[in-house]
């Protein structure tokens, strides 16, 4: 097998605040594999931003950045700023969540495709400008030879993150980073600039590191699911093992929060209990125990490590869960786990 | 998906778009005429920022006053101009004709000495213009440079910078320019020096305004979107976060245009700024003042333009301010 598009491993970041020392990545361990989609789920806070922002290098000076992140091989920690630019855009591109703020204001949509395409590529700006149409049509922009002329403010928020996903098209990168990149928009525009995603990937053949909170979208585009939870991964695997038979409370609590189409009659839609802890100073135990209804002695004392569980597809040992019940979990009803009586929020 | 497509397209219609449609339109249209745009310029302003350009000059071509001063300011700076060149006495001339009230032949009235009025006014407001542009040509670099390092690098380089700021703001100007009064007087160009002083003095307020719009500008994700294309720092100052400070920037340049017009004839009024035999309007005051009363053309027509030139100069700055100001879509003439 080829070396992964990115690898990560051990990733820490830590944050030097006031209060202490921030603890947002503990300890992440990915690997994209050419091609893959990979889908980051979890809360605000859970570490997953900061994950990709470590990946591009984008990080606060303020933070402090252990592990390792290689890009095809070669390591990206540590390395010079200079360095970091000539990866930026070809090998890994980035896309933010609000498109309304990732595009400048000041110019038009195909200055900013145009200006991608030349820092990294040898062309005429009229090939620049013709590569930048061809993007638009691509992303699934009406009229692309006059729209490229238009301003980011004549751009609805959908038209916006396709023109964003056109930019980070723009120099066929290896890994594409997509933070989030639906939740600024509204659900029917969603699905387009899914599949505008959808053609980026398979235009490029670029692998995505998808991080988002909605379900829903990692289930339609992921091959494989990574569960974050207070900066590390609870539970990893194909989309059906994390789906079908995910072996972490955790997991099961956000499924859960789910309200299903198939489900019979009128069911109380579960949440979890609590709030994510803080992320500040050193814990023992599971950072979900407090939340967890399984939580056991063992659980407040000692912090699980991510082990192999069962997994439903083909490939053993790809589906691991950081669970101390891990397996009595991946064959429970998961439907019951977290008790419906505590909530208001009914769906009628 | 036809649907989505007329719905966009209808969407756009509202005239407003297709006014700026067409400005984008036209700009690059130039682009395409103009193979200078090539490595040399591509720090510069070029093509798609005059864009911007354009929509900004539309909106200002729309109000009133501001093109009133615009025309006043330009007319009085060309005016001057000539007058210098084609006028039958040159502002040091001096003629047998003393004391003169306003005639034909000297539209303006002479001095006790002899000197034609209406060339000292038009050589004064000529004076007074270069030194104005200079100064804030000189006080919009310095400021725009300090105030874009030390907003976009904060921490040390800010704090560094900003004292230094600071340090500039406390100086007595006016202490300042007795102290190099006297060695300015010396030299037959005087006016550059002075314009040079002044300017070194009234940067600190660019600085300021241009960091505290950059330290807003560098929170904005366009500016990260562009550092993960592999931006370089330099790149995001000049081509991403400068043009969007570009409103604010020209705005302060146009209103220490006036300012240090004020301040050069508050200068000169004290006899600290522009020496004879050079003529400023401050200058002519000073000299005007005390015949006020009795032969009043040496002093109203100095103060007169005086006036004119700075109202006409904050007149330009109110129109770029609504021009640049993005909320304002509708601006009332």
């Amino acid at each position: 097998m080829s070396d992964p598009a990115l690898q990560v491993d051990h990733l820490e970041v830590d944050f030097q605040t006031k209060e202490g020392v921030v603890h947002a990545v503990r300890g992440v361990d990915l690997t994209l594999k050419p091609g893959e989609v990979l889908g980051i789920v979890g809360e605000s806070g859970s570490g997953k931003s900061v994950t990709a922002l470590a990946c591009m290098g984008l990080l606060p000076k303020s933070a402090r950045v252990s592990g390792s992140i290689r890009f095809k091989g070669d390591e990206l920690l540590g390395q010079k700023e200079k360095q970091l630019t000539t990866v930026r855009g070809t090998g890994i591109a980035m896309i933010f969540q609000d498109p309304m703020t990732s595009l400048n204001p000041v110019y038009t949509i195909g200055w900013q495709i145009t200006e991608a395409i030349l820092a990294h590529q040898d062309m005429t700006k009229e090939e620049a400008r013709q590569r930048a149409i061809d993007l638009l049509a691509k992303v699934g922009i009406p009229n692309p030879a006059e729209r490229v002329d238009n301003f980011p403010h004549e751009f609805s928020g959908g038209m916006r993150q396709r023109a964003v996903i056109a930019i980070a098209m723009a120099n066929d990168p290896d890994v594409i980073l997509a933070d989030e990149p639906t939740t600024a928009l509204d659900v029917t525009v969603q699905a387009q600039v899914l599949d505008s995603l959808r053609t980026a990937l398979s235009e490029t053949g670029a692998s995505l590191l998808l991080i988002t909170h909605d379900l829903g979208v990692i289930a339609g585009l992921s091959d494989r699911v990574m569960v974050m939870y207070a900066g590390r991964p609870v539970e990893i695997g194909t989309a059906e093992d994390v789906f079908y038979h995910p072996s972490m409370p955790y997991t099961l609590g956000l499924l859960g929060s789910l309200p299903r189409l198939d489900s019979a009659g009128k069911e109380r839609l579960r949440q979890i209990p609590g709030a994510p802890p803080s992320m500040l100073g050193d814990r023992v135990g599971c950072p979900f125990a407090p939340r967890c209804p399984l939580a056991q002695e063992v659980c407040t004392t000692t912090e699980p490590e991510l082990t192999v569980v069962e997994s439903v597809t083909s490939e053993a040992g790809e589906h691991k869960a950081a669970c101390h019940f891990a397996v009595e979990v991946g064959r429970g009803d998961h439907g019951k786990v977290f008790s419906d009586g505590v909530t208001d929020n009914v769906i009628a | 998906m036809p649907d989505r497509t007329d719905k966009e397209n209808f969407v756009l219609q509202t005239p407003e778009h297709v006014a700026t449609v067409e400005a984008g339109t036209h700009t690059l249209q130039s682009v395409g005429a103009g193979v200078e745009l090539s490595a040399s310029d591509s720090y510069g302003l070029t093509g798609e920022a005059r864009s911007q350009f354009r929509l900004v000059l539309g909106r200002f071509l729309q109000q009133r006053l501001a093109i009133i001063g615009l025309c006043t300011f330009v007319g009085l700076g060309l005016a001057s101009v000539l007058v210098g060149h084609f006028w039958q006495y040159s502002y040091t001339d001096i003629t047998n004709d003393l004391n003169f009230s306003p005639s034909w032949s000297h539209p303006f009235g002479t001095n006790s000495i002899g000197g034609d009025m209406f060339a000292q006014v038009m050589a004064g407001v000529q004076k007074d213009i270069e030194i104005a542009l200079t100064v804030a040509a000189m006080a919009t670099l310095i400021g725009v440079t300090i105030g874009a390092i030390a907003g976009f690098y904060r921490g040390f380089v800010d704090s560094l910078l900003m004292r230094f700021v600071d340090l500039v703001l406390v100086l007595p100007v006016l202490a300042v320019l007795i102290l190099l009064s006297s060695k300015l007087a010396k030299q037959s160009n005087n006016w550059l020096g002075l314009a040079a002083i002044i300017g070194l003095l009234s940067w600190t307020y660019v600085a300021r305004l241009v960091r505290a719009d950059f330290l807003s500008l560098r929170e904005r994700d366009f500016v990260e979107a562009s550092r993960a294309l592999g931006a370089t720092n330099r790149r995001i100052i000049v081509k991403h976060m400068l043009p969007n400070a570009i409103g604010p920037i020209t705005v302060n340049a146009t209103l220490t245009v006036a300012l240090s017009i004020i301040f050069e004839s508050t200068l000169s009024f004290l006899g600290l700024g522009v020496q004879p035999p050079q003529v400023s309007l401050g200058l002519l005051v000073n000299q005007g003042q005390d015949s006020a009363t009795t032969e009043w053309w040496l002093f109203v027509f100095p103060v007169a333009f005086l006036i004119i030139l700075i109202l006409s100069i904050f007149l330009i700055g109110d129109g770029l301010r609504e021009s640049f100001d993005p909320k304002k879509s509708r601006v009332r003439a």
